[in-house]
């Protein structure tokens, strides 16, 4: 069980410095020196470094980073897809088990992901209608009537503005990029998971399109009380949606805290430059810092 | 789907290769239909006999017979009785006995035949002839003798009894039959091999069974490969370590030295062509194994298979339906090249002898094997050795062209 560390006080069991949490919020993901390292000798690559942070129910939290900086590899090992060197992962108070690939079954109704490139994330091979299909027999659907089933499929369809019977029978290779990423979020209220993992969910879409995209997700947290965990490089994006903002470089969380904390008034030099490196309308881009 | 197969049509090496292989196909098929003959049957008494058509004199005799009075028969006949060697050995005597060697010419058969007329004399004596090359020259003599006659032949029969012949017709120089009216007549294209095997008829069959084996001993290798290659590459960890220290194990022995020790040891006896397919089927399949394995390594970190995770699915389900479609492409064009290198694997094994036993069914390998054996290739009978040749070339040519178009298709790299 994680250890109640927090320096402000007011987080009920959680490690957080800053202490955003809104108290009575049950703690749902725990992450204790997370640490995974590539390669050995002199190979040795730490992607991620002995990482601590607290995800609260139905919290929203990004971590921001420069590509390298471990984002993707901290995602995949909350994921569970692939192992960490060191530390643990408590979900729900409960150190995670992973040991086996059932286990993995079991945690994966629990943790869902949204992944940056919507044209990779389907098999072309299969049909839209197998993708969704797949999240109702993922939450025991498997034996419910056709009927019933394509119901399903035309609601999930409809809260992200889709038209189920515009999707059926075609292949995701037929649909547009904001498309895609938006029958992703289908995939999600179907599956109704209690953390999803959205890993740059915007950054290959246009712009209107990702305020959309933005949009569906909150309204889905909002609906569902998910935990939302924001992968990006955008600070901007993070500081209009989260709770909390864990910034990241080489591998370590180096300022965490609420984003009026971070985003307003950073402490640190990297989190200065990465809010310097956004670029304004109005103002001089400065690109000497990049 | 279709678009791929539109795609896959219209690349022209895969077309020209389809074509070959498919009318190869066709004419391994309609063959026996047409010639329903044994292909191991042994029709001819002697070896080698060149390509043509054969027809029963005896039946010929008896057949309608026509009158025909050509120009150049008498000059044609003359000249196909003459070989090469007889009329060096005329030049030879001619020489010997003082005839100028400008006068003798070597195109005109009759002129010459009409100098040893008037040259030959059995009883001179040349000083510098040996015995031998007298012999030689009198047997020439009577050779020509024949050959010059324009007489006809005197059929005959004989009595049983007595033994006494009576003449029952005659065969003029003009004479002549209708082939087609010969009851009893034999069309050997590709003549007949060492044994008096019609070398078409064994060679269609042939190409059946190096086929078979080839197909046999390609989806053994291919299912071996693939099999291992999507284990390793995708559970990876210790089981990857093993498979790829027994693929390594596999890459390091020559796998046709492999392939030779295990067929000695299976013992003639029990070689047949499915077991030569087996055996060649267990020794190529390493390079499928490691394409494959490398192919899924890359593959399987991608995001569609991380969210064929996430949506529960089963190791098994994963990479039958989100990697092996993926790389299907690739296992279909290593099937291919497998078939062409088992079918040359199978040629190898049978001409150093260790191919399927012999009183079975022919295969290509076997027989290059006869005609080695039978120095085809040393007493220049071609028919023998270069049809089975061309047609292994044919083959693999077409099933590497197959290849080569298949590749343009599906390697976006390789597209014009």
């Amino acid at each position: 069980m994680p250890t109640n560390n927090d320096p402000v006080g007011n987080n009920p069991v959680g490690n957080n410095p800053v202490g955003n949490n809104p108290v009575g919020k049950k703690l749902c993901l725990s992450v204790k020196g997370l640490t995974k390292e590539f390669g050995f000798g002199r190979q040795k690559n730490v992607a991620v470094n002995k990482v601590d942070m607290d995800l609260y129910e139905g919290e929203v939290v990004s971590i921001v980073g420069e590509s390298g900086s471990g984002k993707t590899t901290l995602s995949k090992m909350l994921l569970g897809l692939i192992n960490s060197t060191e530390g643990d992962i408590y979900f729900q108070g409960k150190k995670r088990d992973i040991s086996s690939y059932s286990k993995k079954q079991e945690y994966w109704k629990n943790i869902q992901a949204i992944f940056q490139d919507p044209f990779s994330s389907y098999n072309i091979f299969n049909k839209i209608d197998a993708v969704l299909l797949d999240c109702i027999n993922m939450r025991g659907g498997r034996r419910l009537p056709q009927a019933k089933k394509v119901e399903m499929m035309t609601e999930a369809c409809s809260f992200v503005n889709l038209k189920y019977e515009e999707m059926t029978n075609k292949y995701p290779f037929e649909l547009s990029g904001g498309q895609m990423q938006r029958l992703m979020i289908a995939r999600i209220f179907l599956l109704k998971p209690k953390i999803l993992l959205a890993d740059e969910p915007t950054s290959m879409i246009d712009a209107c399109s990702r305020a959309t995209i933005l949009d569906m997700l909150m309204k889905l947290r909002d609906e569902t009380g998910m935990t939302l965990i924001f992968i990006t490089h955008d600070i901007g994006l993070a500081y209009y949606v989260s709770d909390q903002v864990f910034i990241m470089e080489h591998g370590k969380f180096v300022e965490s805290g609420s984003p009026d904390d971070v985003i307003l008034h950073p402490r640190e030099p990297y989190t200065k430059r990465l809010i310097n490196d956004v670029p304004k309308i109005y103002e001089e881009w400065d690109l000497t810092t990049v | 789907m279709k678009h791929t197969l539109q795609q896959i049509f219209r690349s022209p090496n895969f077309v020209i290769g389809f074509a070959i292989f498919m009318a190869l196909i066709l004419f391994v098929f309609i063959y026996p239909l047409v010639v329903p003959d044994a292909p191991l049957a042994i029709i001819a008494q002697g070896t080698f006999f060149p390509p043509g058509t054969y027809v029963s004199v005896y039946d010929s005799l008896g057949s309608t017979q026509y009158t025909l009075n050509l120009q150049n028969a008498s000059a044609a006949r003359i000249g196909s009785k003459v070989s090469d060697t007889d009329k060096a050995a005329i030049k030879d005597y001619l020489v010997l006995v003082g005839v100028p060697e400008g006068q003798i010419d070597l195109t005109d058969t009759q002129k010459l035949l009409e100098q040893w007329k008037t040259n030959y004399d059995p009883n001179k004596n040349i000083s510098g002839v040996t015995n031998a090359k007298r012999n030689q020259f009198i047997r020439l003599n009577t050779s020509l003798q024949n050959a010059n006659s324009d007489q006809g032949i005197v059929l005959a029969s004989q009595d049983p009894t007595s033994g006494a012949l009576t003449q029952t017709g005659t065969v003029k120089l003009t004479d002549y039959v209708d082939i087609n009216q010969i009851a009893s007549a034999k069309v050997l294209p590709l003549g007949t091999d060492n044994f008096g095997r019609d070398v078409l008829t064994e060679l269609v069959s042939a190409t059946k069974v190096s086929l078979q084996i080839g197909f046999v001993a390609g989806l053994i290798a291919t299912l071996i490969g693939l099999t291992l290659g999507l284990l390793a590459g995708y559970i990876g960890g210790m089981l990857d370590d093993i498979i790829m220290f027994i693929t390594n194990l596999f890459t390091v022995i020559p796998s046709f030295v492999l392939l030779i020790l295990i067929s000695f040891s299976i013992g003639q006896d029990q070689r047949g062509a499915v077991t030569i397919a087996v055996v060649i089927g267990f020794t190529s399949w390493v390079w499928t194994a490691r394409a494959v394995r490398s192919q899924v390594i890359s593959l399987r970190n991608r995001d569609h298979v991380n969210l064929s995770k996430l949506s529960g699915h089963s190791i098994v389900h994963i990479i039958l339906s989100d990697i092996l479609p993926y790389i299907a492409s690739y296992v279909v064009m290593a099937f291919i090249l497998q078939i062409s290198s088992g079918i040359l694997a199978e040629a190898g094994l049978s001409i150093l002898g260790l191919g399927p036993r012999t009183t079975d069914v022919p295969t290509l390998g076997l027989m290059m094997n006869w005609a080695m054996i039978y120095q085809a290739h040393i007493l220049g009978k071609w028919w023998a050795y270069f049809p089975i040749l061309l047609d292994i070339a044919l083959i693999t040519f077409s099933l590497n062209l197959m290849n080569t178009g298949l590749d343009q298709v599906f390697n976006p790299a390789l597209r014009d």
